[in-house]
């Protein structure tokens, strides 16, 4: 019953957005503001309907209703509650339905907040993005219909897949990334809205833009690094990232979407690089669905490959559809399309930003090359091949590090031209920092040139950084005798763009100093023990306790004890374990992990004897893990920060200028970041 | 809007769709195996479950590769933790108990699990035909390049691997790489009525 009314309530909400997007394009063309006005209303009407399904399925999933087909593919009586209603998002029918749930809620917050405005960018961007919802309309009446009726209703389902109830964070990655991957629909709503409109040299989309794309932005960050930290804790390979597909997959609109951020405040300040911000926006778009057909299709090798089925093909076709009007409309467009500045100087912050985009760019199509060339391989010459680690370790190394370099360089460097004395006082003191980080990592052990040049960039960057802030305080101070901590709010408050970018910067130094430690310095060892004898990696030392088993309702669990040990002291323990499900054929591992400030034990269970007698372990030193997490963290507060539009103060904007050199902190305009 | 450059620049993304209408539906786990046409690695691994007459093997015998010579070889990895073992068990049986008194012979090999439970699979699945041998340090199945199990190997009478198929069998494929091997086998081999006769048994199963 509930299966039966949520999926006649997909189905009018796909009618809708047929309807709206038809009468959409009808209003902007006949200059029909009822009709205009008749869409918005199917936007609402999509969210609503597309909400009424999400919690109906949410609801059989709770109530174990399993004459609803999916509810019977992933749910278990046995389940703990928890897992059962995440599981929403465990196989594909339930994300395609929580997919376009996301885009309904996006779609009706673009038009309720831009309700008001005059133009027909609004209006084409509601209209785009009805499109794209009913594609995943399409996909839900149809093959991936998560509401079929089975009958005779089983008793009981399977369960989710093992991997995914296993964790905490499996509940935050997906939900993350579909938000940040549905939400870049949004700029991409935006620049078709901007080309269909006519309005592409008003740079006005790129303004309404900025603020959704932080937020999608800001969401695949932490989605990100959510994966990362998921995959770290659940996996037991010890690793975070090891450039299977579909992690490259969220990885590439991400590249193109900070590329993005940066470019789209040339165009605003100096009216450059408007072709390109198009061609980004697109790109980024055309990327998150290129990434979702590599996950639904089976098309690679990946651990995230779901279950195939004719789903493939509607989305063989959503690509091509995609593509091929994204590519007309930017080509279409491109004589339009007129730089009104240019550039006076090298040493600028456009000319940074140019390079931040080149490289990025580049990043992006080095990751894509050596993602899809398996499939190229195979086309061309029958040949089967893999791309691992290596390629996209010595490819992409050059890039990293150019980038953490200009993380320091762009904030230092004013618009337009910048004198001598400015690039000297801007760019020489935090050289120091750099050398020193540099001969922390050499005293260290790192011999890897680019480890040692990431580790000098990180230095240098987060210093120049840190500096901007201390900067505009300390002219605060010295003009207003605000205390530091009252200058540091009004310094951020009078231009979140510019301090939260600031602070997102922060944030990716901390990554990349936390991957740069833990690939640099990881130490390892594996050793069979009997219970009493330790194991020693790198000066920490543990000691197996007992090795024990027990059963629990899903499955079967063993476990071996670590203690760790502080000069013959107990200080921590651990509890590694293997989890045996009867559906799987080889043990699902739980690793364990300790840590710190200065990094992670982390302990893994690799096999066992029978009777308890010994286990084999093994323990990975990985110095800085934990700063990658926290620097995900600083990079959503970045984005969290940059996001919320300026406030307008009675005192402060005209205050912050006045008393600070010009050649140091150049003068901020509204909009500037 | 300029109609003859978004022609142009719409026809960049032919061979990108290309690529994935063609990639499409291909899986790409599917690895071809470099033995087909090679000598199957050898083994002698012990019988634990017996099968049925004719085919029966005395639990405890060591059944050699190589001592199989001049029939055809149906070699069928499997364990009773594998899901699509069980698809596959019934038609594998059967076709067995079908080609019972022709020139060729059938062995299941244990796969990464333990005599007991793979015993009473057996049991529960209505009995096996044919015996099976059991890979305990799983030292055959690196030699064939297991991928997963089921994989089945079918050997010529000259001791080479003509074919493998990952995944479960099904009774056309078994049919048709069967009766081709064995009607390649060379004419001194033995006719099928004297097929017992001539089968060439096993180390220590001879009478």
């Amino acid at each position: 019953m509930t299966g039966l009314l949520a999926h006649d309530a997909l189905l009018v909400a796909m009618v809708a957005v047929l309807f709206g997007a038809i009468i959409g394009t009808l209003g902007i063309r006949g200059h029909r503001a009822d009709w205009v006005q008749i869409a918005f209303g199917a936007v609402y009407a999509n969210f609503a309907l597309v909400t009424v399904a999400t919690l109906a399925m949410i609801y059989a999933l709770v109530t174990h209703d399993f004459s609803v087909s999916y509810v019977a593919q992933v749910g278990s009586r046995e389940t703990p509650l928890f897992y059962t209603v995440i599981s929403l998002w465990g196989a594909l029918e339930g994300s395609i339905l929580f997919w376009a749930w996301v885009l309904g809620a996006y779609s009706a917050a673009v038009v309720w907040f831009n309700r008001k405005r005059s133009g027909n960018l609004v209006p084409w961007a509601a209209v785009t993005l009805m499109f794209v919802a009913l594609f995943f309309g399409i996909l839900l009446a149809g093959p991936a219909n998560p509401f079929h009726a089975v009958f005779p209703v089983p008793p009981d389902g399977p369960g989710p897949n093992p991997l995914l109830q296993n964790h905490i964070l499996m509940a935050v990655h997906p939900p993350l990334l579909y938000l940040g991957y549905v939400g870049m629909s949004v700029p991409f709503a935006f620049a078709m809205g901007a080309m269909l409109s006519g309005e592409v040299m008003s740079d006005d989309w790129i303004r309404i833009t900025r603020p959704w794309l932080l937020v999608s932005w800001g969401f695949l960050s932490a989605a990100i690094i959510a994966g990362m930290w998921w995959s770290y804790e659940v996996l037991g390979w010890g690793g975070y990232w090891a450039w299977d597909p579909v992690e490259n997959a969220s990885f590439l609109p991400w590249l193109t979407a900070t590329a993005f951020l940066h470019s789209a405040m040339v165009q605003e300040r100096r009216g450059m690089l408007r072709l390109w911000n198009l061609n980004l926006m697109v790109g980024t778009f055309v990327l998150t669905i290129l990434g979702t057909f590599l996950t639904r299709s089976g098309i690679l090798s990946s651990v995230h490959a779901f279950t195939t089925g004719t789903i493939g093909y509607y989305f063989l076709v959503f690509i091509a559809i995609v593509l091929v009007v994204g590519l007309m409309m930017v080509a279409g467009n491109s004589d339009r399309l007129r730089t009104t500045g240019r550039f006076e100087s090298a040493a600028s912050r456009e000319t940074v930003f140019l390079l931040n985009n080149l490289f990025l760019t580049a990043f992006m199509f080095t990751v894509l090359i050596g993602t899809l060339f398996p499939l190229v391989a195979e086309a061309l010459r029958g040949l089967k091949v893999t791309v691992g680690e290596p390629f996209f370790d010595k490819m992409t190394m050059p890039f990293v590090v150019s980038l953490l370099f200009l993380v320091g360089v762009g904030p230092a460097l004013p618009w337009g031209i910048a004198t001598r004395q400015q690039l000297k006082a801007k760019l020489l003191p935090p050289i120091g920092a750099a050398v020193v980080m540099a001969a922390v990592a050499l005293v260290s052990g790192a011999r890897n040139v680019y480890a040692v040049l990431a580790f000098a960039f990180v230095g240098y960057s987060a210093f120049a950084n840190v500096r901007e802030y201390w900067i505009g305080m300390k002219a605060r101070h010295a003009a207003h005798g605000e205390d530091w901590f009252t200058a540091l709010r009004r310094l951020v408050g009078g231009n979140r763009r510019r301090y939260g970018g600031y602070v997102a910067h922060l944030g990716v130094l901390i990554v990349a100093l936390g991957i740069a430690a833990s690939q640099s310095f990881r130490s390892e060892r594996e050793a069979t023990l009997k219970p009493g004898e330790t194991l020693t990696v790198s000066g920490h030392t543990a000691r197996l306790k007992e090795v024990w088993g027990r059963q629990e309702p899903q499955r079967a669990v063993i476990g071996a004890t670590m203690e760790v040990l502080d000069h013959g002291k107990v200080v921590a323990t651990a509890d590694p374990r293997m989890n045996f499900y009867p559906t799987q054929s080889a043990p699902v591992p739980t690793p364990q992990v300790i840590s710190s400030i200065s990094g992670d034990l982390y302990f893994n269970l690799m096999a066992f004897d029978q009777n308890g007698s010994h286990a084999t372990v093994k323990l990975i030193v990985q110095p800085l893990v934990p700063w990658i997490w926290f620097g995900g963290g600083v990079v959503v507060l970045g984005a969290i920060i940059g996001v919320f539009p300026r406030r307008r103060r009675r005192t402060a904007p005209a205050a912050v200028r006045q008393p600070v050199p010009p050649v140091i902190l150049p003068i901020p305009r509204e909009g500037e970041a | 809007m300029n109609w003859k450059r978004a022609a142009i620049a719409s026809l960049t993304a032919v061979p990108v769709i290309a690529l994935f209408a063609w990639g499409f539906g291909k899986d790409p786990n599917n690895i071809p195996s470099p033995l087909p046409g090679r000598m199957a690695p050898d083994f002698s691994l012990p019988v634990f479950a017996p099968g049925q007459p004719p085919m029966a093997l005395p639990v405890g015998d060591t059944v050699r590769l190589s001592q199989l010579r001049g029939q055809v070889v149906v070699l069928n990895f499997w364990a009773s933790w594998c899901l699509s073992c069980r698809d596959e068990h019934r038609t594998l049986s059967a076709f067995a108990r079908r080609y019972a008194g022709r020139p060729v012979h059938f062995l299941g090999v244990l796969y990464n699990d333990f005599p007991a439970p793979a015993i009473s699979w057996i049991q529960e699945m209505g009995g096996q035909e044919y015996p099976s041998v059991n890979d305990a340090n799983a030292h055959t199945a690196i030699n064939y390049g297991l991928y997963g199990v089921p994989e089945t190997y079918f050997i010529d009478g000259s001791g080479r691997v003509a074919f493998k198929q990952t995944g479960p069998v099904t009774d056309e494929i078994l049919t048709r790489e069967v009766d081709s091997l064995i009607a390649a086998l060379p004419a001194s081999a033995a006719p099928p009525a004297a097929a017992p006769a001539a089968k060439p048994g096993p180390t220590g199963a001879t009478p």
